[in-house]
């Protein structure tokens, strides 16, 4: 069956232990998560979790109505790939030499990204975009030899004055 | 009014209406317990012999009244003897709240003496489960916990409360009971297209299960299949919904089901599923499942809808009020054809096993012959189980009780004792020697109480389910399903203060059976059958119903 990539967002209560409730659920459905991110949002009382995985049709309405189902979550919306906004955090370092150097530089600003830290070793990067963008980046670096990297995972909202109590049209 | 956390528990219990609770003293709920001695007018607490005796025993209790079940365990070991119970619950849906003791916050973390993470390990096995940090919380925790349990689909919460906080003091405030949330009704829309599948249909099959019996709707299914011209089964957790004698009524359906049942539901060309999850024992290997019939579910848990089977018409929404509005909106239909066709299996099916002796069915009979309609009939998880969801006669409501999701061996007694505790009818327990064993530390609770239950074991002197399975697929190698134990279950019944005879044949049975029956206690009777009895029909595993075996001969063993 064909599978799409999806991300969903998640509002649940921000207290404890809610978290380790919902990746549970994915676990126990047997269901495979590609990424995911917590943090605050504009009211204290909620988290916002995003998280991305592959997924038919069936497996999606699946994911989406057992999430319903948990009792700390409140609210649960699949973003549109095309209607939203995507972004994702890279930090990254690679080996700096005196052949490479000039490279990697230029690298840098073809994609867009920043030196955040430079040393005789290492020359250490962050990049934001959406995850394609990201993906790129990180096999040009790897010419480079990378040393060390890590990566957020996806954060997305819906474009336009929209928010996600607003009305969607998968409810 | 200011009171101890344990006492705020209490209370909250008897606000929301708990008359009985089922469970086990330990140091981690001493306070609780200490509380509820105050409150005996109010709470009977029924001891069991064990934990787990006591978590099936308020099941036992929320499947005979409907109501929720409560059972209060230790931290530690209280706690994890729970949980097969819970989850026993949680795969039949039945509400139950279980609250749990733990050591006080400020030893939480440290492994502790009997410090156990239960909210953790019941995670995936309950609707939703609280640990309460702060006495502030706890009213407001236990009431969310009562609520859930029983809204929407019902199952289990479980309350973990550290002794700090019953030992902590706030203000408690009665509420009346909150009125649960209404299940949304079915649209025009949906009803509509219902319609457009039944006028195009000309086999059709209606499905219920326990939705259909925890909305009470077995009348409305009888009138939907007159107008539909339909015939019904059911799910094993269905049983009891609908009288077993209803005309159109087939009985339980898959793997184990009745013969015209299974065969009707995988010839027909429309499938009405109503509070039904598609189990894989109801269908048999899903992909194979029905193929060319259209097929409408309706439920009241999402989630549910084509989980497990996809489905051409999806409907979240109030069961009743989905078969009521459809069978207003739908004409009378007439399928003569199908209706021949549906008697000529129940035709075949009663030949198949025509003046063949059989203890099991017979046993059976004579049980279904000599009770009150409102007898409870209770079950443990083995061959037993399944002659008694084929053969038993039932004649009410809520009277089948059974572990249907789970399967757990050893759940009987305990649900037996619960039962009576909720309903005050009598009970008969159907078990096997081998599940009976893991219960029978219960006989203690049951005499104790007096709790008039007839336990019938099925003694075959083996673990007969899994040996059916060795016979059929495994050529007879019948690794560890022979139990030759010397156990007399007559001197134990007596060593614990009951009753018991021993049958052999149909006419001991009776004799024994009807005295028996009469006795205000507990009384076993053990029941000798042969170890080689078989389950029959039997789906073969990824088989579908149109090939089921039906007969021993049909079985290509040796053995026979
Ligand atoms: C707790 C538990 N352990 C194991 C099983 C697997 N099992 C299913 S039926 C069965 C045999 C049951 O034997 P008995 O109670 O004697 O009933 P019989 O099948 O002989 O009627 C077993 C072992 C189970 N369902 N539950």
């Amino acid at each position: 069956m064909q599978k799409d990539k999806i991300i969903i967002a998640i509002y649940v209560d921000n207290r404890y232990g809610v978290l380790s409730r919902v990746t549970a659920m994915f676990t126990r459905r047997g269901f495979n998560i590609d990424s995911l991110t917590v943090g605050e949002t504009e009211s204290p009382e909620y988290s916002r979790i995003t998280i991305t995985l592959s997924a038919a049709k069936n497996d999606k309405d699946q994911v989406v109505s057992q999430l319903r189902k948990l009792y700390n979550v409140k609210k649960v919306i699949v973003l549109s790939q095309n209607d939203s906004i995507k972004r994702e955090l890279l930090l990254i370092k690679v080996k700096n030499t005196e052949k490479t150097h000039a490279d990697i530089v230029e690298a840098t600003n073809i994609f867009r990204t920043k030196i955040i830290d430079f040393t005789d070793e290492a020359i250490s990067i962050e990049a934001t975009g959406d995850s394609q963008k990201i993906d790129a980046f990180i096999e040009y670096m790897k010419k480079f030899e990378i040393i060390e990297m890590c990566r957020t995972g996806l954060v997305a909202l819906d474009r336009g004055g929209t928010n996600i109590w607003s009305e969607h049209e998968d409810e | 009014m200011k009171m101890t956390g344990a006492q705020i528990l209490v209370e909250t219990l008897i606000e929301q209406g708990v008359d009985t609770v089922f469970g086990f003293p330990g140091g981690m709920v001493v306070d609780i317990y200490d509380k509820l001695y105050d409150k005996q007018d109010k709470i009977k607490h029924i001891l069991t012999a064990h934990e787990e005796g006591a978590v099936h025993g308020a099941d036992g209790y929320a499947r005979a009244t409907g109501k929720t079940g409560v059972v209060i365990a230790t931290s530690g070991p209280g706690a994890t003897n729970l949980v097969t119970g819970i989850a026993t619950a949680y795969l039949d849906s039945i509400p139950l709240v279980a609250i749990t003791g733990n050591v006080r916050n400020s030893m939480i973390g440290r492994d502790s003496f009997q410090e156990i993470d239960i909210t953790g390990i019941t995670l995936p096995i309950t609707k939703h489960n609280f640990f309460v940090h702060k006495v502030q919380n706890l009213a407001e925790v236990v009431r969310t916990a009562f609520e859930l349990a029983q809204s929407g689909r019902p199952g289990p919460v479980l309350i973990d409360i550290p002794k700090d906080v019953q030992e902590a003091v706030f203000d408690y405030k009665k509420k009346p009971v909150a009125k649960l949330p209404a299940i949304p009704a079915c649209s025009d829309i949906d009803i509509e297209k219902a319609v457009k599948l039944i006028k195009e249909s000309k086999r059709p099959y209606i499905y219920f299960g326990g939705g259909a019996l925890r909305t009470s709707i077995g009348e409305d299914i009888e009138k939907l299949a007159d107008k539909l011209d339909a015939v019904i089964g059911c799910s094993m957790m269905g049983l009891s919904e609908i009288p077993t004698d209803s005309p159109r009524f087939l009985g339980m359906q898959g793997m184990h089901g009745r013969f015209a049942s299974s065969v009707a539901m995988a010839k027909a060309d429309l499938i009405i599923a109503l509070g039904v999850r598609f189990s894989d024992r109801a269908t048999g290997k899903t992909e194979k499942y029905a193929p060319s019939a259209s097929k409408i579910h309706v439920d009241c848990d999402r989630a549910e809808i084509g989980k497990n089977v996809p489905v051409d018409l999806g409907i979240c929404c109030d069961l009743k009020d989905f078969v009521d509005r459809l069978t207003k909106a739908c004409p009378q239909r007439k399928n003569t054809e199908w209706i021949k066709k549906v008697n000529s299996l129940r035709q075949r099916e009663a030949d198949a096993y025509e003046g063949l002796p059989f203890l099991p069915r017979d046993a059976i009979n004579i049980i279904s012959d000599n009770i009150k309609p409102d007898t409870r009939l209770v079950t443990d998880v083995g061959q037993h189980q399944c002659w008694a969801a084929q053969f038993l006669k039932f004649r009410k409501k809520r009277t089948w009780i059974t572990s249907g999701g789970l399967g757990t061996m050893g759940f009987g007694l305990g649900a037996a004792i619960g039962c009576y505790m909720g309903s005050g009818s009598r009970s008969v327990l159907i078990t096997g020697d081998g599940s009976f064993g893991m219960c029978l530390n219960e006989l203690a609770t049951a005499v104790t109480y007096k709790v008039p239950v007839t336990i019938v074991i099925f003694n075959n002197h083996a673990l007969g389910m899994v040996r059916q399975w060795q016979k059929v697929f495994f050529d007879g190698r019948y690794s560890n399903t022979t139990i030759d134990r010397k156990t007399d279950f007559v001197k134990l019944a007596q060593a614990f203060g009951a009753k018991g005879f021993k049958a052999t044949d149909k006419k001991t049975f009776e004799e024994a059976f009807k005295k028996a029956y009469k006795v205000k206690g507990p009384v076993v009777i053990d029941l000798t059958i042969k170890s080689d009895s078989l389950v029959l029909p039997m789906l073969k595993p990824g088989g579908t119903f149109n090939n089921l075996i039906l007969r021993r001969e049909d079985i290509s063993d040796a053995e026979g």
